[in-house]
């Protein structure tokens, strides 16, 4: 039988400090008060002096409270009986469905050995041009959103979500609003997808340090998953939320923060969930494809920062449409040679050009004359913008191709367009 | 010497962190091991404060208990140095990576520790010492081949005075842990020689004649760096640039084309698929200067962004040591750290446990100094045997939210001799390599005319003034003459600063193609072209972007290239023979 503590010395904010003997870093405990009975977990151990984070939320506990260390760690079950379920943050069933614990595997796992992950190899395709074309996304690929408040960011990502080729989708929701659950779970069942996806929700009602457990959460049992041989997209949004989790904390606790509140640590906490994203070498993969939202919509914001750095690209939403400026998938050079030889022209010709069309625009709105070129700029920006960067259109990376070429014919020269003349002889259509 | 396990008990745990309360002596960055149920976990003395001392350690604190005994070794934080470093791939303590895995799977379990090199391997052992010889530590007593590399076995540098080699083992294949020489000191106590030896991470080895002035560049194939801001063998160079801009792409092209005999890569921090990539791939890569795997030329410290904060602190040290051994074969040595900033981070997180007054930007205040010692373990050296050997140290710096102005590039940009900037307005316009060519510097000598360079720089820089001028006048008010410079800026930077890595050609261009391309380019550069109208020109330029362009991807030594450069030459006699 295990000790019950009742000497809560320290509350504040949504940590208790409890004086007890014998407790582990990271252990869980239960906090029995009169609001029910809560879970918490050891982060601070000082001395006799135990620092607990209450996951339901320090607000009710009284100081003549019980604590009683469980002597294990989080853990969530990794078994098939997850599919087609919603759990809340810390694993407790929110669609009034039993429970499930068998195979339960410890959350926050150590990190992969780099030594056992495989180059990726398989592009994941979404009939997006400008992911497809431009900035393809592949599998095993950590890729965050880049959004800010009010752009379509979770219509993208179910959107993606539904058309990848995957074997099990993970939806982790933090800070969610309890509409765009409904949604999720609408389009999902709408589409049939919902008997191979596992949702963790956090919404924006629930405490906040529940929110810090939803990526560890998700992410274990989509590593549990992939070890199987499956292939795992985990879809989270949106991490900012998880990120101010973490600073709530930290402030509680008193650490010196970096920069605006946040941790110093914050580049290895999100970097911990974000490098769960693997190609086993003979199992399983796992895609992450993540929600950053940029608080004023400023790129250089810790967290957007912190994550560019970690992810391996990152698509930016802005103006209901993927921006060829700033968006980046670092991964595409291991799949767009192999899939048609003018791939990778077009993509930088294109974007080159794209770039000269917004100074030509630029120069057109001080009101400057137009030279031949800008005019050419210009009918070539239209084009592109309507037919490549609409979110609507929807066309196979080989239609694309094609299109692009026929836009690029009919705006300019041959020489003009800064590709090789051999690329140019065997794709260049010819003109009606 | 024998010592009694010195035993203390943890008092406090705070993330990777812990307290110790301690009654023997301690020492500052010594070693030691808490143990955690069945686990010893590694951990290094960071401060000592009253009769409690604060160590970090380099795995997950998970489980640990106040009470939990801690054991010390009294030896710092060290690596073991011998043949069989090449080709191997270490995590920041120098745990090889693969074979942890065939011990514990997919994941990095904690606690294990496992021997750094290969104790199993026979290498051929040539004896150049002969028994009476008098030797001091440092000096070599004989050599086997670690590939191509002259690999010298050492008197242990850790070791102190003078010593008389007894007996010297005879040529032949031995272990590392077997005795090469027996030398005796002037107490007249003999030790054994292996081929291994230790040294501790943080103290550079310092056993040369004479720092060397660094003045010859380091050809490392990339236009931009060798031609504009080169970087000295034995030099020290940043590439700071904010994400995306290509560093790591960068950083990979350098690695593999540099003409360093060495080349250590410490990957800090950063993604563990950069790693991937270079573990996957470089075995099969050849290096043009010896045609043998890249691999067989390169160590990778490989800690990675999700692996343990401290021992992310400790790789960068790890790697660095690994150079200057190598460098004291006499070799050229080439150490490439991805990325600094996140070392920075690292020391920036512990000094926020240790509840230290913060810097700027929470940085601890001896940041600057870390930094600056760091990269003056870099230099070209006279050894006492009087080859010279070097380290050149190339750090990437990802400032936070792309911003220069921050603690770590800043007190980086203090202490290189280089400073190749990466710009987010080069890379969203994929002119790669993204090295912005007006902001960058280099204190190094070039491989081309300095004059004609000075030139092309002059061109670079009067381009991107009209380009802005044209940007609040206009084209059409913008003079010809102007116009023609604007003209001549872009296509430099279209076919002499943009090169595709991905491409085997043009991906590599050696310092001699440099010249000649570079005597090309320069040649456009001052032909006094005239046109009738803006547009003729911008047709001029473009028709010769194209051909040059084509033939940075066309073989030196083809037909193709020779006719190639013949059509050039007469698109720019005929260009400007208009002119008369």
């Amino acid at each position: 039988m295990r000790k019950v503590y009742h000497k809560i010395i320290k509350i504040s904010g949504n940590v208790i400090t409890v004086e007890a003997e014998g407790a582990a870093y990271n252990e869980l405990a239960e906090v029995t008060s009169a609001r029910g009975v809560s879970l918490a977990q050891v982060i601070r151990l000082d001395g006799n002096q135990v620092s607990l984070q209450v996951f339901a939320g320090a607000r009710g506990i009284s100081t003549g409270d019980q604590i009683r260390f469980l002597g294990r760690e989080m853990t969530v079950s990794g078994s098939d009986a997850l599919l087609g379920r919603v759990f809340n943050g810390r694993g407790v069933p929110r669609d009034n469905r039993p429970e499930v614990t068998d195979d339960a595997t410890a959350i926050g796992t150590p990190s992969v050995n780099p030594a056992k992950r495989i180059i990726p190899r398989n592009m994941i395709r979404t009939n997006i041009p400008m992911i497809d074309v431009f900035n393809t996304l592949v599998e095993s690929q950590k890729l965050p959103i880049f959004s800010v408040a009010g752009e379509p960011y979770n219509e993208l990502l179910a959107r993606i979500a539904l058309q990848a080729e995957v074997d099990v989708i993970i939806l982790g929701g933090m800070g969610l609003k309890y509409d765009d659950y409904l949604i999720f779970k609408r389009t999902l069942d709408e589409h049939g997808a919902l008997s191979r996806t596992v949702m963790f929700i956090h919404t924006a009602a629930d405490p906040v340090v529940e929110c810090l457990l939803v990526p560890d959460m998700s992410l274990a049992v989509a590593e549990s998953y992939a070890l199987k041989g499956k292939r795992v997209l985990v879809l989270l949004t949106d991490m900012t939320n998880f990120a101010d989790a973490l600073k709530e904390i930290a402030v509680t606790m008193e650490q010196i923060p970096a920069t605006r509140g946040y941790p110093g640590d914050l580049y290895s906490q999100l970097a911990g969930r974000y490098e769960k994203a693997v190609d086993f070498d003979s199992a399983g993969s796992i895609t992450i494809l993540a929600v950053t939202t940029m608080p004023g919509d400023d790129v250089t914001h810790p967290v957007p920062d912190n994550t560019g750095y970690i992810t391996e690209g990152q698509f930016y939403l802005k103006g209901g449409r993927i921006e060829p400026f700033g968006s980046l998938s670092r991964l595409k050079q291991q799949v767009n040679g192999r899939t048609r030889s003018d791939h990778r022209a077009i993509m930088d010709a294109m974007i080159r050009l794209f770039s000269d069309y917004r100074s030509t625009l630029e120069k057109q709105s001080m009101g400057f004359r137009m030279s031949a070129w800008d005019e050419k700029l210009l009918k070539y920006g239209k084009r592109f913008e309507n037919e490549m960067m609409d979110l609507s259109v929807n066309i196979s990376l080989e239609n694309a191709l094609d299109l692009g070429w026929e836009i690029l014919a009919d705006c300019f020269d041959r020489n003009e367009v800064g590709i090789k003349t051999d690329l140019i002889e065997e794709y260049w259509p010819e003109k009606a | 010497m024998t010592q009694e396990k010195i035993l203390e008990p943890v008092v406090g745990v705070n993330g990777n962190m812990i307290t110790v309360e301690y009654s023997g002596r301690i020492m500052q960055n010594e070693v030691a091991y808490a143990a955690v149920g069945d686990a010893r976990i590694k951990c290094e003395v960071i401060r000592v404060r009253g009769k409690y001392a604060d160590l970090q350690v380099f795995e997950s604190t998970n489980g640990l208990k106040v009470g939990d005994m801690v054991e010390f070794t009294g030896e710092l934080l060290s690596v073991e140095l011998g043949p069989g470093l090449l080709t191997q791939v270490y995590d920041g303590l120098q745990n090889p990576l693969p074979l942890l895995a065939e011990k514990s799977g997919f994941f990095l379990q904690r606690g294990i520790y496992l021997r750094a090199l290969d104790r199993e391997k026979l290498w051929h052992f040539t004896p150049i010492a002969q028994a009476g010889d008098k030797v001091i530590p440092g000096d070599r007593i004989g050599f086997v081949m670690e590939g191509v590399v002259k690999h010298y076995i050492m008197i242990p540098m850790r070791w102190q005075g003078e010593f008389i080699i007894d007996s010297i083992t005879a040529e032949g294949d031995y272990t590392i842990d077997d005795c090469m020489a027996q030398v005796k000191n002037a107490a007249g106590e003999i030790s054994k020689v292996t081929m291994t030896q230790h040294w501790p991470v943080k103290i550079p080895i310092a056993d040369y004649a004479e720092k060397l002035l660094p003045e010859t560049p380091l050809i490392t194939c990339q236009r931009t760096i060798d031609t504009f801001f080169p970087v000295a063998t034995g030099g020290t160079f940043c590439t700071p640039g904010p994400f995306g801009a290509g560093k790591t792409v960068l950083q990979h092209a350098i690695s593999q084309n540099a003409e360093a005999d060495v080349v250590v890569i410490a990957a800090c921090g950063e993604r563990a698929g950069e790693v991937v990539e270079i573990l996957r791939e470089y075995p099969d890569l050849t290096d043009p200067r010896t045609g043998r795997s890249l691999m067989d030329r390169s160590i990778i410290i490989c800690n990675t962004s999700s692996m343990p904060v401290s021992a992310r602190e400790a790789s960068v040290y790890t790697a660095v040591t690994l150079a200057e051994y190598y460098r004291q074969m006499g070799l050229n040595t080439l150490l490439l750290a991805d990325s600094t900033s996140r070392w920075a981070q690292a020391l920036r997180e512990m000094s926020g446990r240790l509840e230290e007054i913060p810097g700027e930007e929470a940085f601890p205040a001896y940041l600057e100094s870390l930094i600056a010692s760091f990269y003056e373990r870099a230099g070209l050296v006279r050894l006492r045997s009087g080859e010279t050997g070097s380290i050149t140290i190339g750090g990437s710096v990802s400032p936070a939210g792309g911003n220069f102005e921050e603690p770590v590039t800043q007190a980086t940009l203090k202490v290189v001799g280089a400073f190749l900037g990466l710009s987010r307005e080069r890379s969203d316009a994929r002119r790669y390599p993204a090295i912005h060519p007006l902001d960058s510097w280099s204190k190094y000598p070039s491989i081309v005319d300095k004059k004609q360079l000075d030139y092309a720089r002059g061109i670079l820089h009067r381009g991107s003034e009209v380009n802005q001028m044209m940007k609040v006048i206009g084209e059409e008010g913008t003079a010809m003459d102007d116009f023609i410079v604007y003209l001549k800026s872009e296509f430099l930077d279209y076919t002499y600063l943009q090169q595709n890595t991905f491409d085997a050609i043009d991906g590599a261009t050696p310092a001699e193609r440099q010249r000649s391309m570079f005597n090309d380019v320069y040649e456009v550069l001052q032909t006094p072209f005239t046109f009738d109208d803006k547009e003729e020109a911008r047709k001029f330029f473009l028709k010769l972007r194209q051909l040059f362009t084509d033939r940075n991807y066309m073989a030196m030594d083809g037909d193709e290239y020779r006719e190639q450069s013949e059509t050039i030459k007469n698109t720019i006699s005929g260009g400007s023979r208009k002119d008369a």
